[in-house]
């Protein structure tokens, strides 16, 4: 890139701009003022300003980075003018939307969001405050950006610590409240109100944010000589007892995951059952994309095969009355689950076979086209009487084990009927991945010739892992239609295969811990956060593009993912010389 | 069982099959559906011109995939957002002149301003796309920008969204565009049919000339048969790549101007089918190859309409035209079964590119 031999005052006006840029999008796309509902900090910060704080912070820090390391106070000068150019362009849009109505154009250019850009203060003071919170922001995300490594990280922790506990505070304080272990308790009271604003506010106490900065800093900062403190006690215990050590961890992690939803409440209990229905169907494209390297962009298909088997096989409401199917064995649950895995894994080798001989990008499409055609067929007239049409099917039939699930409420039911699920899952991937079906499907996702010519036999091993996603989305299927209580073709749109290719690749291609990460983040946040949702999409787009450029093994990477993906190529790289380039390049037609 | 897939000649033998079964219900179809005459002549023919309007659309922004991934050998997922983009900044433009009256007054004046103004926005939208996304991607894995587009192509949705709302915004009457020929068996056709069919075909008269025949043309062709030789040859191949961006773009914009004046109306999701389609056409004209994707457009704009109808009515299927964009899909895997190259292309789809 160029910026290294560009002056000071260019990369400031540079980085300014594009802060400006994408301050004045996020602003007109209504960001700010949904967020701005949400107090991190009770009464001082809210969400919509952190935004504002975050891109200033991100682009001086940038700024900063980008000139050379010696001359600090200049660094730290184009930081600050990098805010102040930022914030700039947020003055221009409030002048600009104060003289205009720009509401003809954009639905979001409203008054309130003029008032919290201008912090509520009155003309020509707020302008020049504006101005000034940039210039400090940039400061801030310049001197971060000089700070050493080994304090930049604890600094970060805190303030992630500080945002994420303010965002979950109602959460958090609602889970306590109901929960009758800590509800009486006067110390978790005391506690309580020391750090969470109760009430109609939301957000942390200022001295609660105060005290868990500092908190998560400090163990950040402490973490690396916890770490190694730890593991030279354990490199000492004499080697039965150490053998039993991650037998340990495991079990109480088993525990702590069995006696959860007692302590989540229903409304995280379903929380979590969705990021589990979701964990699931990543673990099955994880096998397709990350495994054998097939982007596979209608893998919904199989999930409302599942879901739609689920719902013909066990739903009670037959006849073929309006809004009825016509068909419908009414079976329980449990015999109606095998089905919809055994339906949806032949349907992945079906659909697997027209496109064994295809490659990247139109493997994509088609499978796009595959995923379109079971929705289009879903809704249409033509099989309304066998699936529903637009209407759907409703009264799927629910798991029961008698007298052991009747005791539980449903979504209690759903948690560990999941729970098992994705824990087989994660067992069949991992066995899977760790077999020689396994190192084929890698061989064939780092170069399909290669692979061929080495013996690997491309027709089984693409076919199974089509079948082996198909099975587990399969499943996700099943237990969605049974959870949700309704089955309609509009579920099963492409946005959910791209939802569930996000969460795999912004995991860790290939990557299983990963794709859990991937899950809990790109699902259960947004669940959580309800003004988010509504921007879902766009950051997903956004975090997808910013994974492949800077980050493409993902958050959580496969060891061997992250050698292939950096292999002869980064984005600041220059390009190789033709020869060097790298091997599965896409340059070499 | 494994030894019985093994055998490759297996594979080609069931995709056949496949297509087979699919062409055969195909007539037979057909053969049902003339039989019963439940349609008139002039009903065929109206299906047939809103089948060339539609494919005309489909060309155009066939074209931008085409020669994208003729330079650059990946699909623009992003590139439906290009034409989305234009389509909607050309729908401000268009009320901006129809409420100030200036369209009245001027009628094509005002269209080609509402032309121009949304081919710069697509322009724009796609020239920031290849600098920002994919160029720093060029020697990733194929995987990688793939991915890439993907991503993009969300962000401009959902930031189209974000930005001017969910709703569905109604293009401005256009009263020059109102009313219709009559041709001499009583089958009439919309001026703005006519409009759409007359522009395109003119659009990509320029452009083929403008390939063929012009310096940059040449230099078009020379990168996207082989980037390092093209550079050896004095070509600037990021400049070309960038043309390749600027032009694809602005053919999406204009197709986005026209495909509104034809259905009315624009959303943040009104590129997603057209976008599919118009992949769909330039596969089936031969990817990379740039008479290939008119060619591919028209014939399945034709397909679709006329083709829904005509294949599906005789089996007494309710609401046929529900599966219209089904029909789309089946053809593109049809064409890769049975001719991977396209209509006109060469053999890429198995190439490794």
């Amino acid at each position: 890139m160029t910026t290294q031999r560009s002056s000071p005052f260019d990369t400031a006006l540079r980085q300014g701009a594009v802060a400006g840029g994408v301050a004045v999008l996020l602003s007109l796309m209504g960001m700010v003022e949904a967020f701005s509902e949400r107090d991190i900090v009770l009464g001082a910060i809210s969400m919509g300003m952190l935004l504002i704080v975050g891109i200033m912070v991100i682009f001086g820090s940038s700024a900063a980075r980008a000139l050379p390391e010696n001359r600090a106070g200049v660094r730290l000068g184009a930081s600050a003018l990098a805010g102040v150019v930022g914030e700039m362009f947020l003055v221009g849009l409030v002048i600009l939307g104060q003289q205009t109505n720009l509401r003809g154009v954009f639905p979001n250019a409203s008054p309130v969001l003029w008032e919290l850009l201008r912090f509520g203060l009155s003309a020509p003071v707020a302008y020049l405050a504006m101005l000034g919170f940039g210039a400090g922001c940039g400061v801030l995300g310049g001197g971060l950006a000089l700070l050493s490594q080994r304090f930049r990280g604890p600094v970060i922790v805190g303030v992630m610590a500080v945002v994420m506990i303010g965002l979950l505070e109602d959460l958090i304080g609602i889970t306590i409240a109901s929960n009758p272990l800590f509800a009486t308790s006067p110390a978790v009271e005391t506690a309580n109100q020391f750090f969470l604003a109760q009430g109609v506010e939301s957000g942390l106490t200022e001295a609660g944010a105060v005290v868990v900065f500092l908190v998560a800093s400090t163990l950040a900062y402490l973490w690396p000589s916890l770490r190694s403190g730890a593991r030279s006690r354990t490199q000492v215990l004499p080697a039965g007892r150490r053998a039993i050590l991650p037998l340990v961890i495991y079990g109480v992690f088993v525990a702590f995951l069995l006696i959860l939803p007692n302590f989540l409440g229903p409304y995280l209990t379903d929380v979590s059952n969705l990021v589990m229905i979701f964990t699931l169907m990543a673990l099955g494209l994880n096998i397709v994309v990350g495994f054998a390297g097939l982007l596979d962009l209608g893998y919904v298909a199989f999930f409302a095969i599942g879901a739609y088997t689920m719902g013909v096989l066990t739903t009670t409401a037959v006849g073929g009355e309006a809004g009825q199917i016509v068909w419908g064995p009414g079976f329980s649950f449990w015999v109606a689950l095998p089905f919809a895995v055994l339906l949806s894994l032949l349907a992945g080798v079906l659909l697997g076979i027209p496109v064994l001989r295809m490659r990247g990008d139109y493997l994509a499409i088609v499978t796009l086209g595959f995923g379109e055609i079971v929705r289009i067929l879903a809704l249409s007239d033509a099989l309304k009487s066998n699936v529903g049409g637009s209407q759907g099917i409703v009264e799927p039939a629910v798991p029961s084990l008698g007298r052991l699930t009747a005791a539980l409420p449903s979504q209690h039911v759903y948690y560990y009927l999941l729970l098992a699920c994705v824990a087989l899952v994660i067992f069949i991937a991992i066995r899977l991945r760790d077999s020689r079906q396994g190192r084929s499907w890698m061989a064939v996702r780092e170069d399909e010739d290669v692979a061929q010519a080495v013996g690997v036999r491309l027709v089984s091993t693409k076919l199974l892992a089509f079948a082996a996603g198909a099975a587990m989305a399969g499943l996700a299927g099943a237990v969605f239609a049974s959870k949700v209580g309704s089955i309609y073709p509009h579920s099963f749109d492409l946005l959910k295969s791209i939802n569930v290719l996000a969460i795999v690749i912004v995991g860790g291609m290939g990557s299983i811990p990963g794709v859990i990460l991937g899950a809990l983040v790109l699902f259960g946040l947004p669940e959580i956060l309800r003004e988010f949702s509504e921007y879902r999409y766009f950051v997903f787009g956004a975090l997808l593009v910013a994974m492949m450029l800077t980050r493409p093994e993902g958050l959580w990477p496969s060891s061997k993912r992250k050698q292939e993906l950096h292999e002869g190529f980064g984005p600041e790289a220059d390009p190789p010389p033709e020869g060097v380039a790298a091997p599965s390049g896409a340059g070499s037609a | 069982m494994r030894r019985f897939f093994e055998r490759y000649d297996l594979v080609d033998v069931i995709m056949w099959l496949i297509a087979a079964a699919i062409l055969t219900a195909a007539l037979i179809g057909s053969v049902k559906t003339l039989q019963s005459a439940k349609y008139s002549n002039n009903a065929w023919v109206d299906l047939t011109v809103s089948g060339l309007t539609q494919g005309s659309i489909y060309a155009l922004i066939a074209l931008g995939y085409t020669m994208v991934y003729g330079v650059l050998r990946m699909i623009n997922f992003a590139h439906s957002e290009v034409f989305m983009g234009g389509a909607f900044i050309g729908y401000f433009a268009s009320t901006w002149m129809s409420a100030s009256g200036f369209m009245n007054e001027n009628p094509i004046l005002g269209l080609i301003i509402v032309f121009l103004v949304a081919a710069l926005t697509s322009v724009a939208i796609a020239v920031l796309l290849e600098r920002i996304a994919y160029r720093p991607l060029r020697r990733a894995p194929r995987l990688v920008p793939l991915i890439t587009a993907i991503g993009a192509s969300l962000f401009l949705q959902y930031m189209f969204r974000g930005l001017f709302g969910s709703q569905v915004r109604s293009y401005p009457p256009m009263p020059r565009l109102e009313g219709a020929i009559t041709l001499p068996g009583g089958a009439e056709i919309d001026y703005a049919q006519i409009l759409v069919i007359v522009a395109a075909a003119l659009m990509m008269l320029v452009l083929y000339l403008f390939v063929q025949r012009t310096r940059a043309g040449r230099a078009l062709r020379a990168v996207s048969e082989d980037k390092d030789v093209a550079a050896l040859m004095g070509i600037d191949v990021d400049a070309t790549i960038v043309r390749t961006f600027v032009i694809g773009g602005a053919f999406a914009g204009m197709a986005g101007v026209l495909y509104a004046l034809v259905y009315r109306q624009v959303t943040y999701y009104m590129g997603f089918v057209p976008g599919i389609k118009a992949f769909t056409a330039a596969v089936l004209g031969g990817i990379g190859n740039i008479p290939g994707a008119m060619l591919g457009g028209l014939t399945l704009g034709v397909t679709e309409s006329v083709g829904t109808i005509l294949f599906l009515d005789g089996y007494g299927i309710p609401a046929p035209y529900q599966l219209k964009d089904g029909i789309a899909f089946v053809v593109l895997v049809l064409i890769l079964i049975l001719r991977p190259s396209g209509l006109l292309g060469e053999r890429l789809a198995r190439a490794k590119a």
